[in-house]
């Protein structure tokens, strides 16, 4: 019997995933659910370059970054020497090889525990800065400045915070706006600021940081100000004057110097991969020759780690989709085109995603009917419908943009082949099946990706996967038995409500 | 009766209602082989095939695969004078072009819309190019007999073919139903677009209840005609034909539509190798205990009529049958007057 033969796999995928869960779970001690108490911060700078002969490349590195405790820290370079080093005042790696030719990757991995008390060791005083010769153009304006914030403050910090907002918000003023077309990035505006709070001899200096968010896989350093009161360095923020280090800010670099110097080398490009992950799994990174511990994700480079979290989820989508689809009889477009949708809703968000897919569905939907008239083959209809849906990604993004909502630019990451093929099935059944047949379809589709995503995002499931990915041998057992499903749909009881709602006596036989 | 049988499940089970699951994993899948579909999607296969074995179908005039073929069309249509055209691989009507006569060098529609001779090789040129076809792949053209329309169901139609579908498993008929069209199915003949299906009785080719929209009807919604108790005319040749067309496509689920011509009595149209579950609701009752003592039979009997009596115990063949005095006039007759 071939149901046999299905039950009896099943098992067989269910005893495998249980022994590796149960072995690693005992063995290892991994937990099964994620404990935020005793989370760590994993960070990976990834510094790529084309080296030509003879290298030498200078990382900077965390120092006693304030608020984290540094736990473990390692190195993945391959035919380079390594040697730290601390240069004016900052940590460093200097990697250096006399024969790298090509495409040159190097790693260097950081776990951080975010440490509740602050420590203050008391920050060495740097000494007053002299007065800056300013040039003849700005002098008055930074004098103006100096002396209309100096009124309105009355110490160093509210000082800062007075000139951050001034600088910014105050356009009456022409000699402020002077001042404020010249720094235009977020780090000239911090130099700026630094080399402004220098005429009222304020010791100040840009540091750079990086913003800890969990599944960032291109994370780059942003520059924030640091003024000293005599006692300590106080964290402003450039940009809004707010005082204090944001908890999740990373202290990189104490210095706007380059994150990374190079000699014999060029095309530099430094990348950050941030996660948080379990702190037994960073003992665990260690200890990696244990064969259980090769079952899971920690192996693996961080930004690849950050992708198969992503990936190892999409499974939980897709059988979500043959539930809804063949026990409840949810009727979508495409089979798994809902898992495409609720993929991209990580970008988006739940209600933005859904307003923006309804927007191109419907617009491009109309734009379709339009085409339909001008009788085209089908393979030029769809790379038609395809650049329509493009163009129409483009015009919502400018006109979002235009309006300040910054969520509609992420419709970019909207996948536009799937919506695209959607556009052009809801048509076909449009015209085949009536209108209320494609737009319950849609809505089922619509309805379908949003619940994925709900799946998709839950932290408990990610966490359980990205540590035992052998769950997923149960996913496809649970698969395989409902493949063999021959049950009615949930929405066959009410296509077939005539049979079961008509009294049992009176069989409408003739 | 306990309360345990009230249960949705449980009174869908007695009636014997198969689902959609139980259709394509039980049935399709078990007994349609793949490498069989091709057979039944090419409608210009499945008339050669029905033609080589002798089954009734309209008659094909002509065909044009390559563009060149266009040329010599006009020739071969000179000796007809009604005749369709369609594409061998469309779906849903598309593309489907009925001519009714002639007008100086104009063809005329059915809708009596003259069409120029220009025209016509654009259309056949379109339908080459895979306008009409699933997957949009270059198509063939068939030009065939027009079917003159037997006018015993005109009281439950509403301008448009209807056409009776018969499951056939195994190779033994299972049920019939005919499709009746309606405004809303804009003279389709297919339950999803909003026609009407009636059961069929198979021992007797009379009509039971319909089913409108999964609801039952007794009447059709646009010409309020009684749709039970039509008398379908040359029945047991139907039922025969549409059991022989196992015989050319041996898929073990098998739909047959089957078109009811005034001269030449039922004519095949075409297969389907995944008929729809609506049938079910035509007839009042499900079609599981008939699939399943049909599966559970060893042996089928190669002999169709031998395959009609598995399901039909009493069933006399139409060739023996003309000997017996002609059936009463359908009731219909005296209704359509009224």
């Amino acid at each position: 019997m071939k149901n046999r033969k299905i039950v009896l796999l099943a098992l067989l995928l269910c005893v495998i995933a249980v022994a590796l869960l149960y072995a690693k779970v005992t063995q290892l001690g991994l937990p099964l659910t994620p404990d935020a108490r005793s989370s760590v911060w994993t960070v990976e700078a990834r510094a790529s370059f084309e080296s030509q002969g003879r290298v030498k490349a200078t990382l900077t590195l965390p120092d006693r970054p304030p608020g984290f405790d540094i736990l473990d820290e390692d190195f993945v370079v391959r035919d380079f020497g390594l040697a730290e080093d601390v240069v004016d005042g900052q940590r460093v790696a200097l990697f250096s090889a006399r024969q790298a030719r090509g495409p040159q990757a190097l790693y260097y991995r950081v776990s951080l525990n975010p440490r509740s008390a602050p420590h203050r060791d008391a920050d060495q005083f740097p000494g007053y800065p002299p007065v800056p010769d300013y040039p003849e153009l700005y002098a008055p304006a930074i004098e103006t400045l100096l002396s209309s914030v100096r009124t309105r403050s009355a110490d160093i910090a509210s000082f800062t915070r007075q000139l951050i907002l001034e600088l910014r918000y105050n356009s009456r003023d022409p000699a402020v706006s002077l001042l404020r077309d010249e720094a235009t990035t977020p780090f000239a505006r911090a130099q700026q600021m630094v080399y402004i709070l220098a005429g009222a001899r304020i010791p100040a200096r840009v540091v750079m940081g990086l913003e800890l968010k969990h599944g960032v896989m291109n994370g780059a350093l942003t520059p924030w100000l640091e003024v000293h009161n005599e006692q300590q360095w106080l964290f402003f923020n450039p940009t809004t004057g707010d005082l204090g280090r944001p908890l999740n800010l990373l202290v990189w670099q104490n210095h706007p110097g380059r994150l990374l110097t190079l000699e014999g080398a060029r095309d530099s490009d430094v990348r950050f991969a941030i996660r948080r992950t379990e702190s037994r799994t960073v003992e665990l990174a260690r200890e990696l020759n244990q064969p259980l511990a090769q079952v899971s994700l920690l192996g693996l480079p961080l930004h690849v780690q950050t992708t198969y979290t992503v990936l190892l989820m999409v499974p939980f989508g897709a059988l979500l989709v043959v539930f809804l689809r063949n026990i409840v009889g949810v009727r979508t477009f495409g089979t798994f085109m809902p898992v495409l949708i609720a993929l991209a809703f990580r970008e988006t968000e739940l209600l933005w995603g859904c307003a923006l897919f309804t927007i191109v569905v419907i617009v491009g939907l109309g734009l379709r009917f339009w085409l339909e008239r001008l009788k085209l083959l089908l393979v030029p209809r769809l790379a038609a419908v395809l650049i329509m849906v493009i163009l129409l990604m483009l015009l919502i993004s400018i006109g979002s943009h235009r309006l300040g909502f910054e969520r509609g630019l992420s419709i970019a990451l909207f996948p536009m082949v799937i919506l695209a093929m959607t556009i052009e099935r809801m048509s076909i059944v449009w015209e085949e099946h009536g209108g209320k047949d494609a737009t319950i379809q849609g809505l089922g589709s619509l309805l379908v990706a949003v619940m994925a995503f709900l799946v998709m995002q839950s932290p408990h499931l990610q966490h359980l996967v990205s540590l035992f990915p052998e769950v997923l041998l149960m996913l496809l057992a649970l698969t395989l038995l409902l493949g063999r499903y021959t049950g009615y749909r949930l929405t066959e009881y009410w296509r077939f409500r005539s049979v079961w709602l008509s009294p049992p006596d009176t069989p409408r036989q003739p | 009766m306990s309360w345990l049988d009230k249960l949705p499940h449980r009174r869908l089970r007695a009636a014997g209602i198969i689902g959609m699951n139980a259709r394509n994993g039980d049935y399709i899948a078990r007994y349609n082989q793949r490498r069989l579909y091709p057979l039944v999607d090419d409608k210009l296969r499945t008339k050669t095939l029905a033609e080589a074995a002798g089954i009734a179908v309209p008659e094909l005039y002509g065909v044009a695969q390559i563009q060149h073929d266009i040329v010599g069309l006009h020739d071969t249509l000179r000796a007809h004078n009604n005749f369709v055209i369609k594409p061998a691989h469309g779906a849903g009507g598309e593309g489907i072009i009925v001519v009714r006569g002639r007008k100086g060098g104009d063809y005329l529609r059915a809708s009596g819309q003259p069409i120029s001779a220009d025209m016509l090789d654009h259309h056949v040129s379109n339908i080459l190019s895979g306008m009409f076809s699933l997957g949009g792949l270059p198509d063939t053209a068939m030009i065939e007999y027009c079917v003159d329309f037997d006018p015993v169901f005109a009281p439950i139609t509403h301008h448009g073919v209807p056409d009776i579908r018969t499951l056939v498993f195994r190779g033994v008929p299972v049920c019939a139903m005919v499709r009746l069209p309606t405004q809303e199915s804009d003279g389709k003949a297919n339950l999803h677009q909003g026609a009407v299906g009636a059961g069929v009785d198979l021992a007797t080719g009379r009509t039971i209840g319909g089913v409108h929209h999964n609801a039952p009807v007794s009447h059709h919604p646009d010409t309020g005609t009684l749709l039970a108790d039509f008398m379908i005319p040359h029945w047991p040749r139907l039922l025969e034909l549409a059991t022989r067309c196992h015989d050319l496509a041996p898929l073990g689920y098998l739909g047959v539509d089957i078109v009811m011509d005034r001269r030449l009595g039922p004519l095949m149209l075409e297969l389907n190798a995944r008929p729809g579950l609506s049938i079910q609701l035509a007839n009042g009752h499900g079609i599981a205990r008939q699939l399943e003592r049909i599966a559970a039979m060893p042996e089928i009997p190669t002999d169709a009529i031998e395959r009609i009596r598995l399901s039909v115990p009493d069933f006399v063949p139409a060739n023996e049958a003309l000997d017996r005095p002609p059936e009463p006039p359908s009731p219909w007759a005296t209704e359509f007057f009224f």
